[in-house]
């Protein structure tokens, strides 16, 4: 518990050690916009993130649990040809149900890419089975061969043709948002860094005046560091809390179903922003005190 | 509890003081002194390690300067009590917080001490005042009561009464006198005669005169 005690002791602080070193100048307010601006683009960094592994998941684990028999050739052919589809289905091992889709399905399928007044019934749309493995899964190849001696018209999809693009490309995505993240963190390091060395160096005076009288490193670079924590646990939480209510209002991934609409975190995935000021707070600590202790060296 | 064995020091290639040594005992009082620029300044940054020498030996307190790490020098530090001609108060923090400035760093609490430290400097008056408000003597005062708060066992003072006015120097030298009579080691560097010639009426006092970059014993008739 002793760590928990210098975690509090250093938030609670000493309300004498504190004001030693006088809060003013510039780099008070460069650091707390800093933080929140980069806490702001993190939560969105994190947002895409984490929705693109959603969107990958999604594409690779529940779409991979259907597949499609699509039934083509003349069209008085299609209702014989699907019977009969379906009769391979229903005697193969391992598939939990298939079922020819209704004309009303279909053109759901098609009405967003061509309006809900498509005449389905005088087009030459193929006729769409879908197929439900069973946990076990099915063997595919012999369902295909199996499918060639019943149903000459029939073929089988399992999706893969576009879904592992999509997949590659969502995994891709995720890469490139945590990435961007390291580099936010990275970036909202070196500001602070930055902004601790230009208050040391602005503060000469007073830790030349603090070592001359039995200060030691360990204490000074407290003072820094625990100004220099705070105001960017304060910039981040502003930050995080602004990009998360942002992040809130954009449109529902279940409303329209697109990626661009799916933005967002889902159950306890909202406490994911939340903890973003803290993981800023823990860089500005690690980056102060590496530069306070490493300045006071080269000043005094 | 201070010793120079053959300590020189040169700023870059300047020789400026040279082979010195000397040893000062618990209890005794000291004057430094010697013309303007003749190192009287450097020899007492030797002497509470914010310069080493570039060669020879200075031992603090039983360790060697040379040995210490940065912890150990502000340890050391809190056993001296320093008192500049400029008095390095930190503005923004009122006199007592000045003072108190020493406890501060050391984690240490304010005791009833105090208050008789502020009215034996003859600043009770004047606790919540900002350094800039003071004058001169005040802040000189000041600055010597900072250098007492931690009780240190040896005070080291540069010029102490180099801003202020006859009187006032006067008041400073039986504060030190005073405080060497309570046990204290004190050393003074100062180029004022008639200060050394008043501590010497009072107690027994050594001086030390930086000359060409030496150190020698004077003698009485300074």
């Amino acid at each position: 518990m002793a760590w928990l005690r210098a975690f509090f002791d250093f938030f609670a602080g000493d309300l004498r050690a504190d004001g030693i070193v006088p809060a003013r100048g510039h780099t008070a307010w460069l650091v707390f916009f800093a933080a929140a601006t980069m806490a702001f683009l993190a939560v969105f960094a994190l947002a895409i993130a984490v929705a693109a592994g959603r969107l990958a998941n999604t594409w690779s684990q529940e779409m991979a649990q259907s597949v499609t028999v699509i039934v083509d050739g003349p069209q008085d052919q299609r209702q014989a040809q699907t019977d009969a589809a379906l009769r391979v289905l229903e005697t193969t091992e391992g598939v939990a149900s298939a079922r020819a889709l209704t004309p009303q399905e279909q053109r759901d399928l098609l009405s967003p890419w061509f309006g809900d007044e498509i005449p389905i019934e005088n087009l030459a749309i193929p006729q769409l089975i879908e197929v439900i493995p069973a946990p076990q899964g099915f063997d595919a190849e012999g369902l295909v061969l199996r499918l060639q001696g019943e149903a000459p018209n029939a073929r089988f999809d399992d999706h893969s043709a576009w879904r592992d693009p999509l997949v590659r490309s969502a995994r891709g995505l995720r890469i490139l948002a945590a990435a961007s993240l390291v580099l936010i963190l990275a970036t909202a390091a070196a500001i602070v860094s930055l902004g601790a060395k230009a208050s040391l160096a602005g503060n000469f005076k007073t830790i030349s005046v603090l070592r001359r009288i039995g200060a030691k490193d360990a204490f000074i670079a407290k003072v820094f560091v625990r100004r220099f924590t705070l105001r960017t646990l304060t910039g981040a939480g502003a930050g995080a809390l602004i990009a998360t209510i942002t992040v809130a209002f954009l449109p529902s991934a279940a409303a329209t179903a697109g990626f661009l609409t799916g933005i967002g975190f889902t159950g306890l995935g909202w406490l994911l922003p939340l903890m973003m000021p803290l993981l800023f707070a823990l860089i500005a600590f690690a980056a102060t005190r590496t530069a306070a202790l490493r300045l006071l060296q080269e000043l005094t | 509890m201070i010793q120079l064995e053959a300590a020189s020091y040169r700023y870059d290639d300047t020789p400026l003081l040279s082979d010195m040594s000397f040893g000062i005992a618990p209890g005794s009082f000291h004057f430094l002194t010697g013309p303007s620029g003749a190192g009287k300044s450097t020899l007492l940054k030797l002497l509470y390690a914010e310069l080493l020498p570039t060669s020879g030996q200075v031992t603090l307190f039983g360790q060697p300067a040379h040995g210490m790490d940065r912890d150990q020098v502000a340890l050391l530090r809190r056993r001296v009590g320093l008192v500049h001609q400029d008095c390095a108060f930190l503005d923004h923090l009122t006199i007592s917080q000045n003072i108190c400035l020493p406890l501060t760093v050391s984690g240490k609490s304010v005791t009833d001490d105090f208050a008789e430290l502020l009215a034996w400097v003859g600043l009770g008056h004047r606790a919540d005042a900002f350094p800039p408000e003071l004058s001169g003597g005040e802040r000189q005062r000041a600055a010597l009561a900072r250098a007492l708060i931690m009780a240190p066992e040896l005070v080291l003072a540069d010029e102490p009464t180099g801003n202020v006015d006859w009187e006032m120097s006067q008041r400073i030298m039986t504060l030190l006198l005073e405080l060497n009579k309570m046990g204290t080691t004190v050393l003074i560097a100062t180029h004022d005669l008639n200060l050394i010639r008043t501590a010497k009426s009072q107690v027994s006092t050594r001086v030390l005169r930086i000359k060409d970059g030496h150190v020698q014993l004077a003698e009485v008739d300074l």
